[in-house]
């Protein structure tokens, strides 16, 4: 064809040029790691499972969250959700009740009867799992979903562990426990109750167990000496909550009582009395507010339901019902100092509720089992200990003790086992760059505050053990569920289609996400800016 | 102004979502947008003329059942979708002289008209140097006579693809090549230049509008109810243009974003020269957040805060806000 003047390009669409060459930078899609994910203790994809429930998904959710956790029901409920803590949204107006969409998603699992599942073929390795503990049956779920047989034994005469004997009713209704251990009980393990394990090197010797997983837990009270004339009844708070489950009649305590201690189980505790019908449940705690291990909101609610906290205070001396307590100051390393100064308290009993020792005396004979500082089994990063095929998790071993925890604990034995079954290591996979506030473009959320959940009346919360706090219903779950920002998640805006002034990505339809066209992407950045939740990142091109 | 739906984590905010129903999605969200302005053009990185071109015409294009006629008046647009042999539009498309594209548009219509083809639509475009000054008479002369085309200015507040002079729609303080930031009142003068949004209200045509390419829907739906009525219309885009106002490409955004937030790039719809709705002002921002970003407002903040220009330019921001009620 014969061309005018200096043109030497024939005549058609500017597709022909490709102006990727210009490009220094180029977007790509990435998936960086959700805070909520990165601070779970029981390594949930929360991200994920809340993705499936703004959809409505509501099965796809639980399905999601039983990958990880088998308990949505109680942890929804009774997790201190760190989650929430590390919630970017926090950061915007309030973080996703994520622990209100779990125990909805607990609740409609159960109503329409879901099923976990189906376990994998079976593998022909047995596991003895000791503790019918959150970490016990939290490892036994997923092992039996792995295709393993697990035996859990069990020396109490209920399952659950600190879940029924450490966290009252009132925040752990006991229908929704049972129900959740029956439906991993229902998956095929075998649950052999007062059964108390005292040789572990039988199990592997004579009963041929490929792996043993000891979880029993810490319920030891820590004891302290206080010099009594004539002492009026002291107990400790693990036996009196315990004797709750198990005994038939509830533990007397007197009108006036005090617990001694700052943790959660004094609250739980104090408010237990408080039920129980004292008419004083006083706390006596050595350091102050900001030193207390327990969470904020327990002596929050607990003093909303007429606990009495004495910060600041040791006990001396008990003479029949009176206390002699010293003032303590706090010194600038967080230690509570003695200041001479000394005041009376009137009670009928003292509760201690100083924290808990684990049993290791079955433990310490077995070769190569190491205990560790604190009275707790030494194990490595797979939670195994100096003894081939023998792990040990939860409280008995060196780590935050919560029922998230454990139930984490449970997980990552579990793959642990399961590697060393096969002669293998377990080594995690290697996780996704953290997903920071920093990459979050906040102007495309939406202002949606938090939803409430409902509260049960005080007057109720004082004289009874039901639940305090109600469950959301499908609109408000709903609601809070699509208030997550999806951090470092692709959730299909179209922000980078719409907002690229050259048409180069493409659409790839819904759940399928989008991808760069780099032979005409020019590099300006628009999309990684424009893209809410910071799923775009830009890199150096290398020529 | 659009209907925003308070739903999801970003509501209409964003350009699309999964979890909104199709009627409620943008033009610019859905595959089979048309893509009018198409891959290939030499736009700068970050041009938010080529961003709000593709935004109208694709609208345009779907308001009009595909059935587009667009005129272009010279400008960057025509120059960067158009070197001869090659061409991005997907779209019947004529390119005018720098000054008569609101004429040619005319014609367009008129021919269109006697060949008794009334079921096609015509656009015209051009950038602000096109509208506000050299096609300024072309223009009034459409508006007055209400011939039945759309007019879109694409404001990006200069001639840029001639090499950043002054136009008729340059901000005050604004330094461009032929407003130097030196001497005593450095940059663009305040108190000159033309609103020209409100000089088309004051032709009583039917629909006159502002918008913005950091506002998607907004744009989308005061494109889609101009292209339903009959008469003159004018729609008056806020383009960002990183080259000219010495900003990062990937700000383009932002920045007008921020014009909208401050005030300074108010959004409203007029009907027969009145008034009839404004999108209020989500969270009001100083226009000192507008300005630092800009290489061509550098000499407010160097070496010395200049706090009395400042205040001149907050003030004009203050007064729009006022007058438009943009905060309600």
């Amino acid at each position: 064809m014969q061309k005018p003047f200096a043109i030497t390009l024939d005549i058609g669409t500017s597709l022909a040029n490709h102006t990727g060459s210009w490009r220094t930078e180029r977007p790509e899609y990435v998936d960086r790691l959700p805070p909520c994910n990165h601070a779970c203790p029981a390594g949930e994809n929360i991200q994920a499972w809340l993705y499936l429930a703004e959809e409505g998904d509501y099965e796809g959710a639980w399905r999601k969250l039983m990958e990880d956790n088998p308990m949505p029901g109680v942890m929804g409920r009774v997790c201190y959700h760190p989650c929430e803590s590390a919630c970017n949204r926090g950061q915007l107006d309030e973080a996703v009740g994520i622990h209100a969409i779990e125990r909805f998603l607990g609740r409609t699992a159960w109503e329409q009867g879901w099923k976990p599942d189906p376990p994998a073929g079976p593998s022909g390795k047995t596991v003895l799992v000791v503790g019918a503990g959150p970490s016990g049956l939290s490892a036994a779920y997923h092992l039996t979903r792995m295709g393993h047989a697990v035996t859990i034994r069990e020396a109490g005469p209920m399952a659950g562990g600190m879940m029924r004997f450490g966290i009252p009713k009132y925040r752990l209704p006991r229908d929704v426990l049972d129900y959740e251990i029956q439906r991993i009980l229902d998956m095929g393990v075998t649950l052999e109750l007062d059964t108390k394990v005292e040789n572990i090197e039988a199990a592997f010797e004579t009963e041929n167990f490929d792996a043993v997983f000891v979880a029993v837990g810490a319920h030891l009270a820590k004891r302290i000496d206080i010099p009594a004339h004539a002492a009026g009844r002291i107990l400790d708070a693990v036996s009196v909550l315990k004797d709750l489950e198990t005994g038939v009649e509830p533990p007397q305590l007197g009108r006036r009582v005090i617990i001694y201690g700052g943790g959660n189980t004094a609250m739980d505790m104090a408010r237990t009395a408080k039920r129980l019908g004292a008419e004083e449940a006083m706390i006596v705690y050595r350091r102050s507010r900001n030193e207390m291990p327990a969470h904020d909101f327990e002596a929050t609610e607990a003093e909303d339901e007429g606990v009495l906290i004495h910060w600041l205070r040791t006990i001396k001396e008990i003479d029949e019902s009176t206390f002699t307590v010293e003032k303590m100051e706090v010194d600038e390393n967080g230690r509570p100092q003695p200041t001479g100064e000394f005041e009376t308290l009137e009670a009928d009993t003292l509760v201690l509720a100083l924290g808990q020792n684990v049993d290791t005396t079955f433990m310490e004979t077995i070769p190569g089992v190491k205990i560790a500082k604190d009275g707790v089994i030494d194990v490595d990063e797979t939670l195994m200990t100096g003894y081939p095929g023998l792990f040990a998790g939860g409280d008995m071993v060196p780590a935050e003790r919560t029922v998230t925890v454990a139930v984490g604990h449970g997980k990552k034995v579990a793959r642990s086992i399961d590697a060393y079954m096969k002669g293998e290591r377990y080594a995690p996979p290697e996780k996704h760059g953290l997903a920071t506030f920093e990459a979050i473009n906040d102007w495309y959320y939406t202002d949606a505050d938090k939803t409430v959940q409902p509260a049960l009346d005080l007057i109720r919360r004082q004289t009874t053990f039901d639940e305090i706090l109600g469950g959301l219903d499908e609109t408000t779950a709903l609601f809070e569920a699509r208030r997550c920002l999806s951090c470092g998640n692709c959730f299909e805006c179209d922000n980078c289609y719409g907002v690229c002034p050259d048409n180069a990505v493409i659409k790839l339809g819904a759940g399928k996400r989008f991808k760069f066209n780099y032979d005409f992407c020019k590099g300006c950045g628009l999309c990684a800016a424009e893209c809410p939740c910071g799923a775009i990142e830009m890199t150096p091109e290398t020529i | 102004m659009t209907q925003r739906i308070k739903f999801y984590q970003t509501g209409t905010l964003t350009v699309g979502n999964r979890l909104l129903d199709e009627d409620n999605r943008t033009v610019q969200g859905t595959v089979d947008r048309s893509n009018s302005l198409t891959s290939g053009h030499r736009a700068c990185q970050g041009c938010g003329e080529a961003l709000g071109a593709r935004y109208v015409v694709d609208a345009a294009m779907r308001a009009a059942g595909d059935r587009l006629f667009a005129v272009n008046a010279t400008g960057c647009l025509e120059v960067f979708s158009t070197p001869y042999p090659e061409s991005s539009w997907q779209v019947p498309w004529l390119h005018s002289l720098f000054g008569n594209a609101p004429a040619v548009a005319t014609g367009v219509r008129a021919a269109l008209r006697a060949k008794g083809r009334t079921d096609i639509k015509v656009l015209a475009q051009g950038g602000d140097g096109g509208t506000a000054d050299i096609g300024f008479g072309c223009l009034s002369g459409m508006f007055e006579r209400n011939d039945d085309v759309l007019y879109v200015c694409y404001d990006n507040e200069a001639y840029m693809n001639t090499g950043v002079q002054r136009s008729g729609s340059t901000p005050p303080a604004a330094r461009t090549s032929t407003t130097p930031a030196a001497g005593a009142a450095p940059g663009n003068v305040f108190g000159q230049g033309k609103n020209v949004p409100r000089i088309a209200m004051a032709h009583g045509i039917p629909y006159v509008a502002t918008a913005s390419v950091a506002d998607l829907q907004d744009l989308e739906a005061k494109v889609t109810k101009a292209m339903n009525i009959d008469g003159a219309r004018y729609i008056h885009v806020h383009v960002p243009c990183p080259l000219g106002w010495g900003s990062a490409p990937c700000d383009t955004i932002k920045l007008a974003r921020l014009a909208i937030e401050t005030g300074l790039f108010p959004l409203y719809e007029a009907e027969y020269g009145d008034v009839t709705d404004v999108t209020p002002i989500r969270r009001r921002m100083p226009v000192e957040d507008y300005l630092r970003p800009q290489k061509r407002f550098a000499h407010l903040f160097r070496p010395d805060l200049d706090a009395e220009v400042l205040a001149q330019i907050q003030k004009i921001a203050d007064d729009n806000i006022e007058k438009l009620k943009l905060l309600d």
